[in-house]
């Protein structure tokens, strides 16, 4: 197995489907693995652990029937808090979206905007939404990734931070772009969201404006 | 150059002394206690307004120095209880008008970033800083004092505090409440709030003033009160500190004095390769010196402020501050 993220509270691996399911296909996994914590006491860490991977499971799923593409969930080992999910094998939009022709990044834009609006619809937030967890795939399909912070909220603060968060993203790597970009997402946004979205965009707005979150430097921190 | 600060924004009234160098001539203060229930803020304000002259004075002589040698009035301009900062404001906008000296007026939670640097020896930390009235994980990036985590709702030592005055502590609870921590034994399933990067408290009190009233033991609900809202304070703590890259965490606030906090962010940093500090009690406790060491910073990054300038505050956030002197 080989360590391709080190995170403040997973490590991600890519492993060998038969050696991580002991099945007979072959073909790549990721292996998500919440580390313990000794700061705090075993009873409060493996109880989080455990809650944290049945949800971050939950919500793939429940985004995927919204119609969102995310990784698909081959196993869930809550005791161990692991989740075996299927690699997509792509790039990170971080690293392709300024590249991209014209049309073709315009297209991503509102496919980004759609798919948030349909996550919000079923209850789902992100909160983590950044262009590096975005992989386009070689197929143009694009991947929503890493629901380690993603929760079943409804609320306006917690869809707002979630738009907010990408537009920040946006701005610290795609400069060049960003205006654009985050005009199209959320015109597509409003469009597949219907009523309701007006409020969502305008919190979002708010919470720029607030200061509280830093331009991220994108970083696999977590 | 020397400056007086003056800080008034809750129960404490202080006055602290210091020069440009960072050296602390003087850190006095006298502190307020609500016979009953938690603070009024008139009957504060009123008790700072009896003490300010006492305080002002006992500074002034700790500090060795006469009145005319000051150059310069700082004063906590907020955020904090209304009736207070206004006290703290008055006192100090009459000593600049009697010495004929500016005044600058200097946010309160800046401010204990800001001595937490200077005596806890520290570059550019990632801080926690935990009292009665704040719950705020805060680090530096360009130009302002970023708030990556806070409460939603009460702050970390309001809830230790409301929480040992609820089962019949005296005041101060935060202390009482660790002392019963320390003996409790039997971890009870609390309401474990992270939403992101913020943290609750309000579900977590409530249910451990519920487990009391069950028949628990207030060890036993101390200790788990304790454990579940630190667990969430460092694990927001840890998130800002791998996300900032920072090398170092310093701890402030009335409730650094608490030993399981420090030992448990204690113990984060040491994973992340990161140093861990807490400055002495006197500096992470609401001081005189933090705002008179943060007013010569300002001042001498060419803060200049006009009399009418110096209304309070009351919700002066933390990264509204513009820091000229990074």
């Amino acid at each position: 197995m080989e360590m391709i993220k080190k995170g403040a509270e997973a490590d991600l691996y890519l492993a060998d489907f038969s050696s991580v399911l002991h099945a007979g296909k072959s073909g790549k996994v990721v292996l998500k693995l919440r580390v313990p914590k000794r700061y705090r006491i075993r009873e409060i860490d493996s109880w989080l652990r455990k809650q944290r991977t049945s949800l971050e499971a939950k919500l793939m799923i429940d985004a995927k029937k919204a119609g969102v593409p995310t990784p698909t969930v081959l196993e869930v080992r809550p005791d161990d808090a692991s989740i075996v999910m299927s690699f997509c094998e792509g790039k990170q939009l971080k690293k392709v979206l300024d590249k991209l022709p014209a049309k073709k990044r315009r297209q991503i834009c509102r496919k980004i905007g759609r798919y948030i609006a349909r996550l919000h619809l079923s209850g789902i937030v992100h909160g983590d939404l950044t262009t590096s967890n975005i992989i386009l795939e070689r197929n143009g399909r694009l991947v929503l990734i890493d629901f380690g912070l993603g929760d079943y909220d409804s609320s306006v603060e917690a869809r707002g931070v979630d738009l907010h968060l990408l537009r920040r993203a946006l701005e610290s790597v795609h400069f060049r772009i960003a205006d654009e970009a985050y005009r199209l997402v959320v015109r597509e946004y409003r469009r597949t969201f219907g009523k309701g979205a007006a409020e969502i965009i305008r919190r979002a707005e708010e919470i720029s404006k607030r200061g509280r979150y830093v331009a991220r430097e994108e970083r696999a921190w977590r | 150059m020397i400056c007086l600060g003056i800080e008034g924004t809750a129960h404490t009234f202080g006055v602290g002394i210091a020069d440009h160098r960072g050296r602390i001539l003087a850190n006095r203060w006298k502190t307020y206690v609500p016979e009953s229930g938690g603070i009024h803020p008139r009957e504060a304000a009123q008790f700072h307004a009896e003490h300010a002259g006492d305080v002002i004075q006992e500074a002034i002589e700790k500090a060795g120095i006469s009145p005319s040698e000051i150059d310069l009035i700082a004063f906590s301009q907020g955020p904090g209880l209304g009736p207070v900062l206004r006290t703290a404001a008055t006192a100090a906008r009459v000593l600049s008008a009697w010495l004929n000296v500016p005044i600058v007026g200097v946010n309160h939670c800046v401010a204990h970033v800001e001595i937490g640097r200077l005596t806890g020896k520290v570059k550019d930390p990632v801080t926690i800083y935990v009292s009665g009235g704040n719950t705020q994980i805060i680090a530096f990036n360009s130009g302002r004092y970023r708030v990556f985590g806070e409460t939603l709702d009460i702050p970390l030592g309001n809830c230790l505090d409301v929480f040992a005055r609820k089962i019949g502590l005296p005041h101060p609870g935060g202390p009482k409440v660790e002392e019963l921590a320390e003996r409790g034994r039997k971890y009870l399933r609390l309401p474990y709030a992270v939403k992101g990067m913020d943290m609750s408290f309000s579900g977590l009190l409530s249910e451990a003033l519920k487990l009391v009233k069950r028949g628990e033991t207030p060890e036993d609900v101390a200790y788990s009160l304790q454990e579940t809202a630190f667990a969430a304070v460092v694990e927001v703590a840890e998130r800002a500190l791998a996300h900032t890259e920072k090398s170092e965490v310093l701890l402030t606030g009335g409730v650094a004095a608490n030993r399981r906090l420090r030992e448990m962010l204690r113990s984060m940093a040491e994973d992340h390769g990161a140093r861990f500090t807490v400055p002495p009690d006197e500096f992470c406790q609401d001081n005189g010196a933090m705002i008179a060491w943060t007013g010569l910073l300002a001042y001498r990054s060419g803060w200049r402020q006009k009399l009418e300038e110096t209304q309070v505050r009351q919700r002066w956030r933390t990264d509204e501050v513009e820091i000229t002197w990074r």
